[in-house]
């Protein structure tokens, strides 16, 4: 049914067009009605939307090749879920759940603020059906996905590349994440366009902001876990363009979550939030404009398209009006209070901004150098690995250090003396650590072996951090240390949720720094019969398999893996043949104990039966994928509804009285 | 064809229905207005705000220097100017509530917006 499809695209840009110029209305002239309309609009067009998506889905499902999308992008061959996933796989699909995310975050940020705020979503309305506008407009006027044409006997079939679980939950959950920094931008926006300096629009949106920087690091460590499965080149992130977009918003919300502490607990840095939040969702339409324009090449864009000059142009104009109007709303913005000491813990945030956006933008400057030279030079030239790696270790490990710092420094200020005390502990275990890691051999790399020592001081600190707490509980309630333990992370989530996603952050530095500085790699031609050593391996290869699937034809190779005298059983590492292409099938095998890969690429099969072989040991590589894990702990920890926060905030806004807070 | 038109057309005519109720139903008050803070509310608000950071301010300095995280000689420093800072809040927030029983109120902070 591609006119039901194409007939709820159209009814969705009226209702977001009419949200956009309704909202506006009612927000100037303060007309409650037309405001509720409005918002009524906003959840309307997620209904509409969702019957477009639907629609979609279905037609992927059925094989519906009549539908040019679903031709372009699957075949009868595809299993079922990998029809579904297709989706997301091609550019209009891109589009049609970026505007289903974002109705439904829209629609569901308002509502659940309509009575907290309701002054403020009159407002914040109009922003989210501006940016939905963008969106819907592409969908209905220049990249439909409901476009048909004669029907084939079957369609082109999906990247290969994408026939693979993680693509399944990968794009929509970066999508939810991009998508998810529009609600702060929109509460940030609206605060300023309604001319509010109180804190609403923050308590507002910090769940949301979590749930998208939330999604956005998990999304990207399930991206990075497909490139290391799926993409065969032995690694797991390769400072590609793609890889970069998700990268970039989700540093700049970073800081903006440690920021935005600073303003709730002293009242400061309105200004520089306000633009982190700004930053953090322009880079975020940077990052769908990357993927979806097909402007850059990377192994993660599978798309040219002539939708790149729509998206710069929105970019420009979202960019342009939120900087003239936090210029505008300067005066409304100015703190007033001010840092009292270098030696705090709002100066080590401040410094860990600093470092963040540092970051961020040397990323951002790689990432445009090739659009710009092209532009300026007719020649894209394309920032290599060392440029990311240099900066990286330049702002990363100064960044791993403050971790570890931050959470330890009182707030206002601190002595030297109390400083001395508290880090004696921390500091002892890094040069003990330190000192080990020498002796075994680590030295051999110096930015391996400061990340290591910078590890073991923030782990320290975390584990005092917890210790400490616990202690003065239990001191406090005279209870069991178990009890204790969970009534301090209880009665802090945010805290303590924190100091766990800085704890999955050193599990990932340590296997960063250990896959990467000490991995061991070689590359050989065997025959069946011979062997390679790496990094304490021994590796036989023994013959060659072919096995025919429904959508592939599968070639493996099968070698025997011994380390000294141990015999660890085969590994299989091959190609697919897929009607629309090859792909490579790497062999991992894993060491659970140590966290270390046996990872083994065929690169090259050969007619006479010879493989070109490339291996790599890969020492605590899967700390990376078991700091995903810790990560998603700490966050759900941190959003976890606190119940007396939120007595708290409504007792605030009651004995306040002002009428838009009062519950109808 | 006719059953994708006729359920598009059901679909517009529904999200038609559900723009137009507000206008549709009973005003829930008289005033069409949007309600919105005064300044004295905005000016309320601010204060309020202001409290809660300084009690929980001084909330979190009781904890950090029962674990040890702040020395007592830092934590002398740092009580007082955050006790002031709350007591003054709190000082500051009182007319208000006499305002609501009937007593003058303060005017509101002018150059607010």
């Amino acid at each position: 049914m591609p006119e039901l499809g194409r007939a709820a695209l159209v009814v969705s840009l009226g209702l977001i067009v009419y949200a956009l110029v309704a909202g506006a209305v009612a927000a100037v002239t303060r007309r409650r009605r037309l405001a509720v309309s409005a918002q009524n609009a906003l959840t309307a067009a997620f209904g509409s939307t969702l019957v477009a998506s639907v629609v979609l889905a279905v037609a992927l499902v059925r094989h519906d090749f009549a539908l040019t999308y679903v031709a372009d992008h699957t075949s009868r061959a595809l299993p079922t879920v990998y029809a579904l996933s297709a989706f997301w796989g091609g550019q209009e699909g891109s589009l049609l759940l970026w505007l289903l995310v974002l109705t439904g975050y829209g629609a569901l940020a308002v509502w659940l603020n309509r009575r907290r705020a309701r002054d403020l979503v009159a407002w914040v309305v109009p922003v989210i059906a501006g940016v939905a506008t963008f969106f819907s407009f592409l969908l209905v006027g220049v990249a439909s996905p409901f476009q048909t044409s004669p029907a084939p006997v079957d369609g082109a079939g999906l990247n290969p590349s994408l026939q693979n679980p993680y693509m399944v939950a990968h794009p929509p959950l970066l999508y939810l994440g991009y998508v998810g920094l529009t609600v702060p931008f929109a509460f940030a926006i609206g605060s300023l366009l309604s001319g509010r300096a109180d804190e609403r629009w923050i308590v507002a949106t910090r769940r949301w902001t979590l749930v998208a920087w939330t999604a956005l690091g998990i999304g990207q460590l399930l991206g990075a876990h497909w490139a290391y499965q799926e993409v065969g080149w032995g690694g797991y992130y390769a400072w590609d363009p793609v890889e970069n977009a998700a990268l970039m918003p989700w540093l700049a919300s970073t800081a903006y979550l440690h920021s935005v502490m600073i303003q709730e607990k002293r009242g400061m840095l309105k200004v520089w939030n306000v633009v982190l939040v700004s930053l953090a969702f322009c880079l975020s339409i940077f990052g769908t404009f990357l993927t979806r324009s097909g402007v850059i090449n990377s192994i993660h864009s599978f798309t040219q398209s002539s939708i790149g000059p729509w998206f710069l142009g929105f970019i420009c104009l979202v960019t342009a009006f939120s900087i003239g109007l936090i210029l505008h709303r300067l005066p409304l913005l100015r703190a007033r209070t001010q840092l009292e000491s270098l030696v705090s813990r709002e100066a080590t945030f401040l410094y860990n901004n600093l470092l963040l956006v540092a970051l961020c933008l040397t990323i951002l400057w790689g990432v445009s150098w090739p659009i710009i030279t092209e532009a300026v030079h007719g020649e894209a030239r394309v920032v290599g690995r060392p440029y990311y790696d240099f900066f990286l270790r330049v702002f990363g490990l100064p960044l791993l250090l403050l971790m570890g710092i931050g959470p330890l420094i009182a707030w206002r200020r601190a002595s030297l003396r109390g400083l001395g005390r508290i880090f004696a502990g921390p500091f002892a275990v890094m040069v003990v650590v330190g000192a080990i890691l020498v002796a075994l051999g680590a030295g051999s790399s110096t930015p391996g072996l400061v990340a290591y020592t910078f590890s073991a001081f923030v782990l320290a600190t975390i584990v005092l951090e917890f210790a400490r707490g616990t202690r003065a509980r239990r001191a406090l309630s005279n209870e069991s240390w178990p009890a204790a333990f969970s009534s301090l992370i209880g009665r802090n989530r945010r805290r303590y949720g924190g100091y766990i996603v800085h704890a999955a952050v050193v599990l990932l530095a340590i296997g960063v720094a250990g896959s990467s500085a000490y991995q061991h790699v070689t590359d050989k031609r065997l025959a069946p019969g011979q062997s390679l050593a790496v990094g304490g391996y021994t590796l036989t290869y023994r013959k060659l398999e072919e096995r025919t699937r429904a959508n592939a034809t599968e070639i493996r190779a099968l070698l025997d893996v011994r380390r000294g005298t141990h015999e660890l059983g085969p590994i299989k590492a091959g190609k697919n043949a897929y009607s629309s292409g090859p792909s490579t099938e790497v062999g991992i095998r894993t060491n659970y104990l140590t966290g270390e890969d046996l990872y083994v690429i065929a690169e090259d099969i050969g007619d006479d039966g010879t493989v070109q072989f490339r291996v790599f040991v890969k020492p605590l590589v899967n700390l990376i994928w078991l700091a995903g894990l810790v990560f998603l702990l700490g966050s759900v920890t941190a959003m976890w509804p606190d119940a007396r926060e939120e007595r708290r905030l409504a007792l605030r806004y009651r004995e306040v009285g002002a009428p838009s807070m009062q519950t109808r | 064809m006719t059953i994708a038109l006729v359920l598009a057309a059901l679909l517009a005519v529904v999200c038609v229905v559900v723009v137009a109720l507000p206008f549709l139903r009973e005003p829930e008050t008289r005033s069409d207005a949007i309600d919105e803070p005064d300044a004295i509310g905005r000016r309320q608000l601010e204060l309020a705000e202001r409290r809660d950071r300084a009690l929980a301010a001084l909330k979190e300095l009781e904890f950090d220097h029962r674990t040890g995280k702040v020395s007592d000689e830092d934590y002398r420093q740092l009580v007082g100017p955050l006790r002031r800072e709350a007591a003054d809040a709190l000082r500051r927030l009182e007319p208000r509530a006499a305002a609501a029983e009937g007593e003058p109120v303060e005017p509101a902070v002018s150059n607010q917006p």
